[in-house]
């Protein structure tokens, strides 16, 4: 007991010396690691804004492409790259969102903890690491050589990209919804199809539809897969299922890697235009979260 | 409605009135069909994808050979040997991992360990917003803005330590804007947000109760990062690093137009390169036979390679995760 009394009280003061600074420096190291990404987001924006906004204009947006040595920027325009990417995206899009729903109902509603779902969960998560140029290789090999080039074939290989991603962004939203609800429906007599269709994806359809604009936001800054599937043409192709066609990340590539400032000009213009679609649909994203989400965690 | 009358009150119910037992409707398992072919279009996409570039590489190698892995790569002199590729995606996604790990994990306990809630989420949304610009933008400026700038920096590093031993042989002459290092400080602030949102993710899970002791024992907030969240979230935060790894050798357009487009295996960072994507990428176009062959080739190793580093790396994550639960 005489002991216990003796002792000093816990000093509760600020630890002192080295322990300080080295807390100190950890704090400081890590909201400079946060800066460190502000800076070149903030110039790269800067850049694509500053460059891009003195070239864009009604006529830059509805023209054609003009042979890349011309050098004023402010004519020739990006009309075939944004409608091939607005047509091969969208395309893209009605091929992978369904199947990639469907293929997360499998994983959720119906796989549970069976082997075969596990594994299709795992390679599907594994999927979303294969390099995007692979599958713009794969679509040319299984496609491209026995069909020729399409906008088909780069919304193929746009809709393999997205696949993944769908998958997971869906099995996520659908896990969040309660058990409840099923057991709800089930015991009003309801078939299985019948609770996924009607209870179940419509509770969990905010998310669902967010992440899908999450892919579709990804998929249209993509070049690599579209690289050896569609080409680069210079007139508009209002047909996505045949003839070459183009896009708005492929027209950057082929600008960026022009030595005439003139191109060069045009791909800060088609820059400004893809970060604003990409932008765009994140931005919407987000909305259908805030707004229809149900569940969150 | 004799039906009706047949079952008892409670609920003793005769053949007739048992749908647990009855066949389910077509509809109901063409659905479930439905659903488990799209589920197994991933597996068959993943074996299509092995098999048919496979086939369109045989060519390459077959008639190469192990000088596969050589180091002369002269289309014209149908020399294809795609060492320097492989060892530029390497020096590539190792620089990159330098710069952007120490960076994201960085992010990742500003996050969960230091800033409230309410701060934290626009700096998610930044991260994010790092996430959705194109590979091609980060191309397109690193190529007609940083290369030009980093330039003059690398110029006057290079001459600085020209003749100094390690460091004259790493960062010295001849230095050059689209360069290896150029191509890895892009591909850094491409994996950034990845490797930060799966850290963060992983971090996040550690106990509050691990960390409450920790200060109750009078740990500063670094000690309590080193002793509660640390061991706990080791794993995760290796499986996302090598997720981010994955990524970084992946990612063309951006290294396709920075890296400098010179297959050669040097020591010098500052000086232009190679990788594996860029060369498919550069020279798809205009390859046929053999050429072509090579290039389809050089897809399935990047191929091969990242599944076997995702095999591995959502393995670590998983396993993390499932040790979490139990616990």
């Amino acid at each position: 007991m005489a002991v216990v009394t003796e002792q000093q009280g816990v000093d509760l003061r600020e630890p002192r010396g080295w322990r300080r600074t080295s807390n100190r420096i950890a704090t400081v190291l890590m909201v400079v690691s946060f800066v460190v990404v502000l800076i070149p987001l903030g110039f790269v924006l800067f850049t694509v804004i500053a460059k891009g906004a003195s070239v864009i204009s009604w006529q830059f947006l509805t023209g054609s492409p003009i042979p890349p040595n011309v050098l004023p920027a402010n004519i020739g325009g990006m009309w075939p790259a944004i409608l091939g990417t607005l047509e091969i995206t969208g395309l893209a899009t009605v091929l992978a969102v369904p199947l990639g729903v469907l293929g997360a109902i499998y994983l959720n509603e119906y796989g549970g903890k069976n082997w075969l779902a596990a594994l299709i969960g795992f390679m599907s998560d594994v999927m979303t690491g294969v390099p995007s140029i692979i599958m713009g290789l794969f679509i040319f090999s299984i496609w491209v050589l026995h069909f020729g080039f399409s906008g088909l074939a780069g919304a193929f290989a746009l809709g393999c990209l997205m696949l993944p991603i769908v998958i997971r962004s869906t099995y996520e939203m659908l896990r969040l919804v309660p058990n409840s609800l099923r057991e709800g429906s089930y015991a009003l007599g309801a078939t299985k199809s019948r609770v996924t269709l009607t209870v179940v994806l419509p509770a969990a359809i905010g998310g669902i539809v967010s992440g899908a604009l999450l892919a579709v936001a990804r998929a249209a800054g993509e070049t690599a897969p579209l690289l050896f599937t569609i080409l680069v043409v210079t007139e508009p192709n209002p047909n996505v299922f045949s003839g070459a066609n183009t896009s708005l990340p492929s027209q950057i590539f082929v600008n960026a890697s022009s030595p005439y400032v003139g191109a060069q000009d045009r791909g800060w213009g088609a820059a400004l235009t893809l970060i604003a679609i990409c932008f765009i649909l994140m931005i919407v994203a987000r909305l259908v979260t805030a707004r229809f989400a149900r569940y969150t965690h | 409605m004799s039906a009706v009358t047949e079952v008892g009150p409670a609920g003793t119910a005769g053949p007739t009135a048992s749908p647990l037992t009855e066949r389910r409707p077509l509809g109901d398992r063409g659905f479930q069909i439905l659903a488990l072919s799209c589920g197994l279009l991933v597996l068959v996409i993943l074996v299509l994808i092995a098999v048919t570039t496979s086939q369109q590489a045989s060519l390459w190698f077959t008639t190469e050979g192990w000088k596969i892995f050589t180091y002369n790569w002269n289309p014209a002199a149908n020399q294809f040997g795609a060492l320097a590729f492989i060892f530029g995606t390497a020096v590539t996604a190792v620089i990159a991992l330098v710069l952007a790990v120490p960076v994201s994990i960085g992010i990742a306990l500003l996050l969960t360990e230091v800033v409230p809630y309410r701060w934290s989420r626009p700096i998610v949304y930044v991260i994010d917003l790092l996430a959705v610009v194109p590979s091609v933008v980060w191309g397109l400026w690193g190529i007609l803005v940083f290369a030009p700038w980093l330039n003059h920096i690398y110029a006057d590093i290079g001459s600085a330590v020209n003749g100094i031993p390690v460091l004259g042989s790493l960062f010295g002459p001849p230095t050059s804007g689209a360069s290896f290092f150029t191509a890895g400080i892009i591909l850094a602030f491409m994996i950034t947000p990845i490797v930060t949102s799966l850290s963060r993710e992983v971090i996040a899970t550690v106990p509050a109760i691990d960390k409450e002791g920790a200060y109750a024992l009078g740990a500063t907030r670094l000690e309590m990062i080193r002793g509660a969240v640390w061991p706990h979230s080791q794993g995760g935060v290796v499986g996302a690093i090598l997720l981010g790894l994955g990524r970084a050798m992946g990612e063309t357009i951006a290294a396709a137009l920075v890296i400098g487009s010179s297959p050669v295996i040097t020591s010098h960072l500052f000086s232009p390169g190679y990788n594996m994507p860029a060369v498919i990428a550069n020279q798809f176009g205009e390859a046929s036979g053999v050429f072509r062959s090579a290039l389809m080739g050089i897809g399935v190793l990047l191929f091969v390679f990242t599944i076997i580093i995702n095999v591995i790396a959502r393995g670590i994550v998983e396993r993390n995760a499932r040790r979490k639960r139990g616990a």
